[in-house]
């Protein structure tokens, strides 16, 4: 049962993956994205990692893609980029990065076959007593984590994202 | 069998026909409460007192001529409606009437989370309704619409995040719980939060004064100008059952959901005659009714001070008092 | 969309490539007041430039006027400022008898100024009603229609109509005011005092209504001198120009009444200083009321009117501002040789695009209700 819903789900996410870029209108490409985002949100759900699959769609579809609507709504479209540059170019560039995201994958599957999955980042036994027992719990267990052995990171990538909004910010507003 | 599908089946049946109906009478009640704030009757012509009007409009919606403007978007332009509806009536699954089964159809332990995810899906509806209409005005609105819907999500998810600091719990009933244990709502624990939240609500349901998106006497009906008949109607529907969502949070996050008020206080158990759900649906319709009193008492905001009040006003205010729950959290 | 000139998009042309959005606010919008239509550039949602687009209601009244005899006219007039009808016949009225030079009796000035007062406050509410409700305080419409109601009810028994009146003829009046009409005018007048409190109580300290009015829409003195504006717009930037007081018609001059002044010349200001002009008014319609003369309504004219030849101007304060009458005769027929109005609505709605440039749409929308046009008048 289980297995039968993770591969529908990973066909229909792929299947939109596709739809995504070779929807005609831009607006519709979106469109799938976001629904792209949803299924993936519920295969979180599947995983039973219920806080990663809200935060998921609270995030990335409920924010991001608005975003993205929102340029792609006010972007004139009628001269598509095509016709702008060298459509041979634009398709060897295209086939080097898939190449090279092909290779990652590979060499991802490859290495955990080999080396077997990543053992867990912090057995259950360091979490404080209160959040020990339980696995329902998990958006807690998720905040400990992220707050004692993945601290740096978290700080960094916050200090990433304050840099890009200032940046954006120094970009729009010429005269602030 | 019977508790994975019928059970759940048959709630969703309910729910989902007492909201629409709820959603009717409550434009009823708007009309009427306005009429009487501006010293007029409201609509009195059909059944008594006006009762039937809220029969009368659903159908009259449903037979308007459904139009489609020329050069729109056909297949965004019906999508548009439904994925504003939708995401309205999917919150409702974890919004608990009461404590115990036949009152929620789900407890997830991200509930508080998943409201708030869910309800950010429904400005896609809005800002495809304005884009596929292939028209100025809705252009525009929905331009503002996206705009506004996101700063004022920052401002009420922040300030939600310390009402969840206050509980310990995302869980929906945990946080009705965690009222019940500290003997008292939240709105008296974490009033500024309760009046953040209530604004924010105003602000994300396109109500006055942050009614921008449809503004009709700017921009003529706003995200919905291009809109008629059905498509409209779900427009609509959606528009008035996230007001109900607004109220069901803020009167269960802030007002004890289905409790009495003083749920410890032994002298007025008498006032647990009256069952929790309708306690509940009393506070939700109060907080309803403040809807309509200020949709009659004050003017619109302006768009540049409606992202003033969001940016440099609510989310300063809300990072403070969660800032100030952390500490109190920490040191008590 | 039509594709005239005003309506391609201009390139803006900074860091990023963006166009100017060319929108149509009108003929049908529900805040325009009527059938104008305001062509906007837009950059975002910033006005870069307003045009406005006028004539959808023309019906060439004055050259109607040129084919109908002096006491028709009167009808006519009505159907300029259709919200202010009985200002309109005042003016061109005492234009004629100016013509004439025919003496009107004490008490029918005295009727005249009541019946110009009352309409001044019927004006406003309108003005103030339809106002709000465009900045989105929709009650407010309602409660001043309440009043408006009132003030219509006392013209019906002045005259029978309740918007186009004719409620006067060269001379004097056609009628004499009905019993106990004095005794209700000054019991509304109680009546409007203290629905003028319910007015501010809702919008003049209001957050909202004053952050959307004030500082929109600013226009100096000089500058609005120079753009030929008149009436609240004029005297909101601090102008002191009222033909009320600078040319005494009807019985102005035997009334104690003030002129208020504005600051600012901003939204806020106009606003302000037509909810003082309902005091004013008040207080005119009380001293009228108390001190109206007895006498006849009618002055002695001719059965036939046929003014000397020559030509006259002549100006009354309208609600929107000075609307004056230019009639020309030829001493033989017995129709104006030309007939011309200066409109208060037309030459205040000039200003609209200097005062919209950098504001926002929903500002054009508050301009357009400061500015208090009908567009009757405009396009006549």
């Amino acid at each position: 049962m289980e297995a039968f819903v993770f591969y529908l789900l990973a066909t229909l996410i792929l299947g939109l993956g596709i739809m995504v870029i070779t929807a005609r209108s831009a607006v519709h490409s979106v469109l799938f994205l976001v629904l792209n985002f949803l299924l993936v949100a519920i295969l979180y759900v599947t995983l039973s990692a219920q806080f990663v699959a809200v935060i998921q769609v609270l995030v990335y579809a409920g924010g991001i893609v608005v975003l993205y609507l929102f340029v792609v709504m006010l972007v004139s479209l009628k001269k598509a980029p095509e016709l702008r540059s060298d459509s041979r170019r634009v398709a060897r560039t295209g086939l080097l990065l898939a190449g090279a995201v092909l290779a990652e994958l590979i060499a991802i599957v490859w290495y955990t076959s080999a080396n077997g999955s990543a053992p867990p980042a912090q057995a259950a036994s360091d979490f404080p007593p209160r959040l020990a027992g339980d696995a329902m719990l998990n958006t807690e267990r998720l905040g400990w984590v992220l707050y004692t052995e993945y601290l740096i990171p978290f700080e960094v990538a916050s200090m990433l994202l304050l840099v890009a909004m200032i940046g954006a910010i120094v970009l729009a507003k010429k005269n602030l | 069998m019977l508790d994975t599908f019928v059970i759940p089946l048959l709630q969703i049946a309910v729910l989902v026909n007492a909201l629409l109906v709820t959603v009717t009478f409550l434009v009823l009640m708007e009309r009427k409460v306005m009429g009487w704030a501006q010293a007029r009757l409201g609509p009195m012509r059909v059944g008594p007192y006006g009762i039937l009007q809220a029969i009368v409009d659903p159908i009259k919606l449903i037979l308007k001529e459904d139009i489609t403007p020329a050069n729109a978007d056909r297949f965004v332009f019906t999508l548009a409606p439904i994925m504003s509806l939708v995401p309205a009536l999917v919150v409702f699954s974890v919004i608990p009437f009461g404590p115990e089964q036949p009152y929620y159809i789900a407890d997830i332990n991200v509930g508080l989370l998943f409201i708030i995810s869910v309800t950010s899906i429904g400005v896609y509806g809005i800002i495809l309704g304005g884009w596929s209409s292939n028209s100025k005005y809705p252009l525009l609105a929905s331009l503002r619409a996206s705009a506004q819907l996101i700063s004022y999500e920052i401002a009420v998810v922040m300030t939600l995040v310390s009402v969840v600091l206050t509980a310990g719990t995302l869980n929906m009933i945990g946080i009705v719980e965690a009222q019940r244990e500290a003997g008292l709502w939240f709105a008296f624990v974490q009033p500024v939060a309760c009046v953040l939240v209530f604004i924010g609500g105003l602000a994300e349901t396109n109500r006055l004064p942050f009614d921008l998106p449809e503004a009709e006497t700017e921009l003529t009906g706003g995200f919905h100008t291009e809109y008629s008949g059905m498509r409209f109607s779900l427009f609509f529907l959606a528009e008035y059952a996230n007001i109900i969502v607004i109220s069901a949070i803020v009167a269960l996050m802030f007002f004890g959901g289905w409790m009495r008020p003083f749920p410890n206080v032994e002298a007025l158990a008498f006032l647990d005659l009256i069952p929790g759900w309708v306690w509940f649906c009393g506070k939700i319709f109060f907080f309803l009714y403040l809807f309509v009193w200020i949709r009659a008492t004050f003017p619109r905001y302006r768009y540049d001070q409606l992202m003033a009040i969001g940016w440099k006003v609510l989310i300063p205010i809300a990072i403070g008092n969660l800032v100030l729950t952390g500490i109190a959290k920490v040191v008590l | 969309m039509m594709t005239d000139a005003t309506e391609a998009p201009r390139r803006i042309g900074q860091a990023f490539d963006t166009d100017e959005l060319v929108l149509n606010m009108g003929p049908q919008h529900p805040s325009t007041h009527g059938v104008l239509r305001v062509v906007l550039r837009l950059d975002g949602e910033r006005v870069v430039d307003a045009d406005c687009v006028i004539g959808y209601i023309h019906r060439g009244v004055e050259k109607l006027c040129e084919n109908r005899d002096w006491t028709q006219i009167v009808l006519l007039t009505d159907r300029m400022d259709y919200v202010a009808a009985a200002t309109s016949n005042l003016g061109y009225v005492e234009a004629v008898e100016k013509l004439m030079q025919v003496e009107v009796p004490r008490r029918a000035r005295y009727i005249r100024t009541i019946l110009a007062e009352l309409q001044r406050i019927a004006s406003h509410c309108l003005w103030l009603g339809t106002h709000a409700m465009d900045i989105g305080a929709m009650t407010v419409l309602l409660y001043s229609f309440r009043e408006r109601e009132h003030v219509l009810d006392l013209f019906e028994e002045y005259c029978g109509a309740r918007l186009t009146y004719n409620s006067m003829r060269i001379g004097g009046l056609p009628l004499d005011i009905p019993t106990g009409w004095d005794k209700r005018v000054s019991a509304f007048c109680d009546v409007m005092e203290t629905k003028l409190d319910e007015y501010e109580e809702l919008l003049t300290n209001n957050r909202i209504w004053v952050g959307r009015t004030r500082d929109i829409g600013v226009i100096s003195g000089e500058e609005a001198t120079a753009l030929g504006l008149c009436g609240p717009p004029l005297r909101g930037s601090g102008v002191s120009r009222d033909v009320r007081k600078d040319e005494p018609n009807a019985a102005y001059d035997e009334f104690e009444f003030d002129i208020p002044l504005g600051t600012r010349g901003d939204t806020y200001d106009r606003y302000l200083i037509r909810l003082e002009e309902f005091k004013q008014s008040i207080r005119i319609i009380r001293q009228a009321v108390e001190g109206l003369p007895e006498g006849p309504v009618m002055g002695k004219v001719p059965r036939l009117i046929k003014p000397p030849a020559g030509e006259t101007y002549h100006a009354v304060e309208s609600p929107k501002g000075e609307i004056g009458f230019f009639v020309v005769s030829d001493g033989r027929s017995t129709n104006p040789y030309r007939f011309r109005v200066r409109p208060p609505s037309f030459c205040n709605l000039q200003a609209l695009s200097r005062l919209c440039k950098g504001h926002l749409v929903a500002d054009v929308v508050a301009l357009i209700g400061t500015i208090d046009i009908v567009l009757g008048e405009v396009d006549r």
